[in-house]
């Protein structure tokens, strides 16, 4: 359906990727980011040029809508998938939140602590949003309680005792894209020993998140 | 026993079923369960102190292990407080995303004043989050909550019109 748009492919952002997507691969691209984002235990990279791809494509839809005959019956079609994709993408950006509310003391000392080349796994509004929560917390607790603590237990440190960590050794179900060889599985239990598999492209494992954390990321593997 | 006011807030909440909010533990007299937890650590800090000096200055060192436990029992303390306050906070977060940002007056009347500024503030940057999605006014993601239902749409259309998209599967003749 989305091929029949009448207008011309997607500008990438200046900055990041030179390939050009059409409309269908965007959306694409925004399932898959959306099915990782669902199923990984921990907040994965920012995808804001596939965010911003997508809106301008609703933006899009929205005017060539406008344009269209009334009752035309394409108008029905296309509405109903941009019902669809505004979902989706609304869906991938609520599950982002949750987890950077959830996890927010570990989120932002990893931004802190990050490299000049690491990819960030915050928007730069999503880190403005998370400095937020973490503000309005800090200031809420230490009003309320802390501050009418004994002098030597007014700092909590939110890193270590209120807030969990993400759970790395969740299991998870995916699906191999690329071929990869020689994945070290490490061992649950003490009995068990180190051993090595193969992910032949196209099987589905279930297997601890940690193991494959970085294939998520490369995009080698598919949570599904 | 020492912490007990502390566990009583926490089984509180405990209690209370999921999302519910119960109501901020404050009361006029003196039956201020966190105001408890409050004065209890004060006190308990306090003996600390004094006992800390005579072991300084009265060489009492089989205080020690009093000083430990009441150290152990502050601890415990702030932790059950901090955990009861967190804990309400996010059921309040649960409250934006299922009533907007506009509370019931019921709901209202349970959050303290303190938790009614950190929701103001908790809506004021979801709010400016949202707007910056782009496009005129961003993107209100705390609506499509759920898929699109409607995978069929109701149209009266002429039959001849239709047919070829039934047949691709695009279409389901639905009678009603």
């Amino acid at each position: 359906m989305t091929e029949e748009l009448d207008h011309t492919g997607q500008d990438s952002d200046a900055d990041s990727e030179e390939v050009v997507l059409t409309p269908a691969e965007l959306i694409e691209k925004l399932e898959q980011a959306w099915m990782n984002e669902k199923f990984a235990p921990e907040l994965l990279e920012s995808k804001s040029e596939i965010v911003e791809c997508v809106m301008e494509q609703l933006d899009h839809m929205e005017e060539n809508l406008r344009r269209a005959k009334k009752g035309d019956l394409k108008v029905s079609i296309h509405r109903m998938e941009m019902e669809r994709i505004r979902y989706v993408l609304s869906s991938y950006l609520r599950c982002r939140l949750m987890k950077i509310e959830k996890f927010f003391p570990h989120i932002l000392e990893k931004e802190k602590t990050s490299g000049e080349g690491e990819l960030s796994s915050l928007s730069p509004e999503e880190l403005v949003f998370a400095k937020q929560y973490m503000a309005n917390t800090e200031t809420y607790l230490k009003n309320v309680a802390l501050k009418h603590m004994p002098p030597n237990l007014q700092v909590v440190d939110l890193l270590r005792s209120a807030v969990p960590k993400p759970d790395l050794d969740s299991y998870v179900f995916l699906r191999v894209k690329e071929r990869q060889e020689n994945i070290l599985v490490e061992p649950e239990t003490d009995e068990q020993r180190d051993y090595v598999i193969d992910l032949e492209e196209g099987s589905q494992h279930l297997i601890r998140y940690k193991t494959i954390a970085p294939l998520v990321a490369s995009g080698a593997v598919q949570l599904i | 026993m020492f912490c007990e006011k502390a566990m009583e807030l926490v089984r509180e909440l405990h209690r209370a079923p999921e999302g519910q909010l119960p109501a901020f533990n404050v009361r006029e007299d003196a039956e201020d369960g966190l105001r408890q937890v409050l004065e209890e650590m004060k006190a308990l800090y306090e003996q600390n102190q004094s006992d800390v000096n005579e072991v300084k200055s009265g060489g009492r060192s089989d205080l020690i292990p009093t000083i430990k436990f009441r150290h152990c029992s502050l601890l415990r303390n702030r932790r059950c407080a901090v955990a009861y306050l967190y804990d309400r906070l996010l059921r309040i977060r649960a409250l934006r995303w299922e009533y907007g940002s506009v509370l019931p007056n019921a709901l209202r009347f349970h959050m303290s004043a303190e938790e009614v500024e950190w929701f103001n503030h908790y809506k004021k940057s979801l709010a400016t989050y949202m707007r910056s999605l782009g496009g005129d006014e961003g993107l209100d993601i705390t609506q499509d909550m759920k898929p699109p239902k409607s995978l069929y749409i109701e149209h009266f259309l002429p039959r001849w019109k239709c047919e070829q998209l039934v047949r691709q599967g695009v279409l389901e003749h639905v009678l009603s």
